[in-house]
């Protein structure tokens, strides 16, 4: 990013003033649709005004990792495709693609989202693998946010496949059985830039922000995962401010969840 | 012989159902979105950019460079691995290959265009989707082009030659099926991409290659019809 719009965007969220118009803690307009993946079996395409995540899950039957012979396994995975942003290059997933998918599996995993245990069919032989991969196709910042409500939205879209009477999966045939979601975690990251908080940053403000905090909040205002990012400090106070924000700003997106098919 | 009825139900030379748009991705240069049936691709370019590593580099013309991509969950069966496979980069190659005839980059010389080529879902014809695509997202984003490139795939399913093979034909008897996707630039009818599987008579080829101009020219129209809506042109 050239260095003089940097110091300008910069200065600007200083005086909290954003270049689209928004207050500083004011989201993009959301936008969600869901299914229309025919290969996976759920699906979830998620705007924030102009920025664009999908998210798909695929089930499978596996064996089960040896020290947790009945359980069934989650695995998160984001990349950020160079289709999605100028800045973005092939090759293996970058640290920032790794943290995404971090920072969205906590949530999921230590939320205890999925029963694990419900997802096993025979102990030690076989339980249900849950893999859900989140891309942007336009990526303009604020990827956890949106990447951790398309992956909750896909998951509840999912329906397992038919199981074969060998044990094999019949993937053109999904049955109308859902999987049971405990607990909605939503992330929300709330970013610093000298004194002011803001919410759902774009690309070019993600890159002038001091730090940024993500609280993944559940329905009952506790918190499931945290992560601190950014080159800056923060105090405690600042972080109960944080908290606020982020339980405050949750409300608003778990609505479009509980709205979302 | 009995007459081999499509299990799609389409006539033998018709193609699925086609959705076309350009301009989907913001952050692009040049972008789209093609869906055939339930296989779609996504397109952006980016570029004329500076091309790394150095030495890629050619005075004499810009470089057109693209990547095919499925994403994990756009496979038939269970999840696609991320990251490059070998026949994901040999359909990079010959997307190239197709497109290059339409388009001349000798005005930007040393640089790169990169046209990336993202599916989210597949029903068989994929190359031929994202080719479709990468033409639209390469006229959106201004590059002067000779024609459209317009691809779909013409096969024989069980002796008949079909166009535009489904995932049910493909798979049709142990992958019996001949396969022949195909790209053509519309108005001088010169070939731009052309693959095999399967086994075929020379003259049952050519049939096919015949059979299969007119879907080809109709999918052209689409992709135009894509530029037209997103530039407000009138006819």
């Amino acid at each position: 990013m050239n260095r003089n719009i940097k110091e300008h965007v910069r200065n600007s969220l200083k005086k909290g003033i954003r270049s689209d118009g928004r207050k500083p803690l004011e989201m993009r307009k959301i936008t969600v649709d869901t299914g229309f993946i025919s290969t996976a079996e759920g699906s979830a395409r998620i705007k924030f005004g102009d920025a664009e995540v999908i998210a798909g899950v695929k089930m499978a039957l596996e064996k089960p990792f040896p020290d947790t012979p009945e359980d069934g396994v989650l695995m998160v995975n984001s990349e950020l495709l160079p289709i999605s942003n100028p800045d973005f290059e092939s090759g293996p997933p970058s640290n920032a693609s790794i943290e995404t998918a971090r920072v969205i599996d906590r949530g999921i995993r230590e939320s205890k989202t999925l029963d694990t245990k419900s997802l096993c069919v025979t102990r030690g032989e076989k339980v249900w693998t849950i893999a859900i991969d989140i891309v942007p196709l336009n990526y303009d910042g604020n990827l956890v946010d949106m990447g951790g409500l398309a992956a909750m939205i896909a998951l509840k879209n999912a329906k397992y496949p038919l199981v074969k009477e060998d044990g094999s999966l019949d993937y053109h045939h999904k049955t109308e059985k859902r999987l049971v979601l405990k607990r909605i975690p939503i992330p929300v990251t709330v970013c610093k830039v000298g004194d002011v908080f803001l919410v759902d940053p774009t690309d070019s403000e993600e890159n002038t922000i001091d730090a940024r905090l993500t609280i993944t909040v559940l329905e009952d205002d506790k918190i499931c995962a945290l992560q601190k990012g950014g080159d800056g400090s923060l105090t405690t106070e600042d972080i109960a401010k944080m908290i606020d924000i982020a339980i405050d700003v949750s409300k608003q997106i778990r609505k479009t969840f509980m709205e979302a098919d | 012989m009995e007459k081999f009825v499509r299990p799609s139900k389409r006539k033998l030379d018709e193609a699925r159902a086609v959705e076309a748009e350009a301009g989907v991705i913001k952050k692009a240069d040049g972008s789209a979105r093609f869906k055939i049936g339930d296989t779609e691709a996504y397109a952006a370019v980016y570029g004329p950019r500076e091309l790394h590593p150095k030495f890629l580099q050619d005075p004499k013309t810009g470089v057109l460079r693209c990547n095919y991509n499925m994403l994990p969950f756009s496979g038939d069966g269970s999840r696609v691995r991320p990251g490059p496979s070998r026949r994901s980069k040999e359909i990079s190659l010959v997307t190239e290959k197709a497109l290059l005839p339409v388009i001349d980059l000798r005005e930007y010389p040393n640089t790169v265009v990169d046209v990336f080529i993202e599916l989210p879902q597949t029903d068989a014809g994929s190359r031929c989707a994202g080719i479709c695509a990468a033409a639209i997202a390469l006229a959106d984003a201004g590059f002067i082009m000779r024609d459209m490139v317009a691809a779909v795939s013409v096969g024989s399913v069980r002796g008949t030659v079909v166009v535009d093979l489904d995932g049910a034909e493909e798979h049709m008897d142990e992958n019996e099926s001949t396969d022949v996707p195909v790209a053509m630039i519309p108005s001088t009818e010169e070939i731009t991409l052309l693959q095999m599987d399967g086994i075929v008579a020379k003259n049952d080829l050519l049939n096919a290659l015949e059979l299969v101009k007119p879907a080809l020219k109709l999918i052209a129209e689409k992709q135009r019809e894509a530029l037209r809506n997103r530039y407000k042109v009138k006819e």
